[in-house]
């Protein structure tokens, strides 16, 4: 894969800061909703969509297409901003987020919304659904890609650690793993609450490779995503340091923001912040 | 007398021949993976007793083997059914559907994905397992589940059939399972379709109905013809697919004789009994009677002596026919 030039970073940088708006807008317009880890994974999201995935927003169910597993189906507003920018859907639409009748559910539905691989939200179930996925396409000899975003608070569930000794003891070297590692958790931080770490030594024992990045760094991303794509012999997983909230100051690494969505009042803020790129621009870009 | 469209067995209530419905499944399972190559199978590190030996053997490359993780079983089902398989997960019953029944409910219910939970060694005549073995709640489990299709088949050759339909239907479906020999009843001209309740049994002027499920169904055949030596007429039918339930041949069937009795290796509440009353209630009230467990566990024990001792052997049948007619009389 040839390096991203500086116009393509700057172009998936701005589409992260747009999908972050929308973010803001959706969950407002909601009045429920998880704030923080959607705008944390908001970078991962860009760059999955808009560079790394296989896909085609007019055919969704393409069967060359990669498969894209969200584990914690609770961050599916970055997701369906996500989806809805690249051109599944009316960015207008996301505006329906958790309204009755809407595609778009509280947590993501597969059968509700086309490009929805799976039905997600109880915890702990992304990477086993991904995983056989990965074995079934395998099986037919097929090339598309696998991905599956998870939270790290959901590692304290045991599916999750059945699916990495069942993926590992496999060799599915077409899985990508991403662990959205922000910290947080509903009842507080995640080494407090129940330790993770060493995160990194758990999955190599596993049989897994593993990468850490920046996850608001998209070039780093991206790279990490092709490393994975050269590696034969394992699953990899991809550790991705996020600030949760990243975008507004105001509630970056606060866990409390992990749940609710901001006010009305709150929302102009925010979106005066993403707008102005934390006050670098000092004209506002609607 | 038999049903004479159904080519039932004519030895059934004298020496019938008898094989555990797992056997059934195994077989099924083979024919079943040989008519479609979408056909896999995963295994929680129970292949023998799961009867999914002889599959893996004929189908090395389709067959999956998932370790002691029944939550991983569900999940990776759905996975591999997302892909375009068509996945059959093997446990017992106590850990699938019972233990992984979120995984089941979001993952592959709610998902609609045409994976095909199987759970062995159900009802109490696991036997001397004991109670933790003795899955009497799994049908209650998987009959709630909106999407989800619910079949206990009565014998080996049943079994076989049920197995090789589930393949073939749309959806996710469950099947029920047990350990032991029992009798079998049907032969392989007997029709099988999911959704069909096939009346086993008939009487000139019946006063009592049965509706059976599983191989429990051999003792409701039992206590019928005893009724009948003793005069009294009572018709049996197989419910084998308790979702969706056949309304219009138990709607009949209550009509014509009045009153009910439900007989099934599991809970009264949620399972078989609990269906049938839902619709009686609802169409055509009748005296019922309930013929399972009592919300109660069970405990170690040799089969015959623990159906017994739970009430569901050919007595307790009997003897709910006739207290069901006595209501009816007293209606």
């Amino acid at each position: 894969m040839q390096p991203l030039t500086d116009s393509e970073v700057y172009e998936l940088t701005a589409r992260a800061n747009a999908i972050r708006q929308t973010i803001i807008e959706m969950l407002v317009a909601a009045g429920s909703g998880h704030t923080a880890g959607p705008l944390g994974m908001a970078d991962i999201f860009t760059a999955l969509y808009f560079n790394v995935l296989k896909h085609d927003p007019q055919n969704p169910d393409w069967e060359e297409r990669d498969r894209l597993i969200l584990s914690n189906g609770h961050i599916v507003p970055v997701r369906y901003a996500a989806m809805a920018h690249a051109g599944y859907f009316p960015i207008e639409e996301c505006l329906t987020l958790r309204k009755f009748g809407s595609r778009l559910q509280g947590h993501p539905e597969r059968l509700r919304l086309p490009g929805m691989e799976t039905t997600s939200g109880p915890l702990g179930s992304g990477l086993s659904q991904a995983a056989g996925m990965a074995y079934a396409l395998r099986m037919d000899g097929k090339q598309n890609r696998i991905y599956c975003a998870m939270s790290d608070g959901e590692h304290d569930a045991g599916n999750i650690w059945e699916a990495a000794m069942w993926a590992g003891a496999n060799k599915l070297y077409n899985l990508t793993g991403i662990i959205d590692r922000n910290n947080i958790q509903i009842d507080g931080y995640t080494e407090s609450i129940m330790p993770l770490e060493p995160l990194r030594e758990k999955y190599e024992s596993f049989g897994w490779h593993v990468l850490e990045i920046d996850g608001h760094n998209i070039p780093q991303f991206i790279a990490a995503c092709d490393e994975a794509k050269a590696i034969y012999e394992k699953p990899t997983v991809i550790i991705a340091h996020t600030i949760p909230g990243k975008g507004i100051r105001e509630i970056e690494r606060d866990y409390r923001w992990h749940g609710k969505p901001p006010s009305k009042e709150e929302a102009q803020t925010f979106l005066h912040e993403l707008r102005t790129m934390q006050g670098k621009v000092t004209s506002e870009h609607q | 007398m038999l049903n004479p469209d159904l080519h039932l067995k004519e030895n059934m209530f004298d020496a019938p021949e008898q094989s555990p419905t797992r056997d059934g499944f195994g077989h099924g399972l083979i024919e079943a993976a040989m008519a479609d190559s979408r056909v896999v199978a995963l295994c929680a590190d129970l292949t023998e007793s799961t009867r999914v030996e002889g599959f893996k053997k004929q189908f090395p490359e389709r067959y999956i083997e998932v370790g002691v993780a029944e939550q991983n079983l569900a999940t990776l089902g759905a996975g591999f059914a997302a892909a375009g398989k068509i996945p059959f997960i093997t446990s017992y019953a106590a850990f699938n559907p019972g233990r992984n029944n979120e995984q089941i409910r979001t993952t592959i219910s709610l998902n609609r994905v045409p994976v095909k939970v199987c759970g062995m060694h159900a009802g109490i005549s696991v036997g001397p397992d004991g109670a933790t073995h003795q899955a009497l709640e799994d049908m209650a489990l998987m009959r709630v589940q909106p999407h989800m299709t619910v079949i206990s088949p009565c014998d080996a050759e049943e079994a076989r059939k049920a197995t090789i339909a589930a393949a073939q239907w749309d959806g996710p479906v469950y099947l029920r399972f047990g350990r032991e020999k029992t009798p079998l009843m049907t032969t392989t001209e007997t029709p099988f379709e999911i959704g069909k309740a096939q009346v086993f049994l008939t009487a000139d002027n019946p006063q009592a109905v049965i509706f059976a499920t599983g191989p429990l169904l051999h003792n409701a055949m039992l206590a019928a013809k005893q009724m009948g030596d003793e005069g009294v007429g009572v018709h049996v039918v197989n419910v084998a697919t308790i979702k969706p339930l056949d309304r219009e041949t138990i709607q009949a069937q209550a009509r014509l004789a009045g009153a009910v009795v439900t007989v099934e290796e599991h809970q009264i509440a949620g399972g078989l009994g609990s269906a049938i009353a839902e619709v009686l209630a609802q169409e055509h009230p009748v005296p019922i009677e309930f013929i399972g467990v009592h919300d109660q566990f069970g405990q170690s024990g040799e089969p015959k002596e623990l159906i017994e001792h739970y009430h569901m052997g050919v007595s307790h049948i009997k003897d709910a026919i006739r207290k069901v007619i006595s209501r009816k009389a007293a209606h």
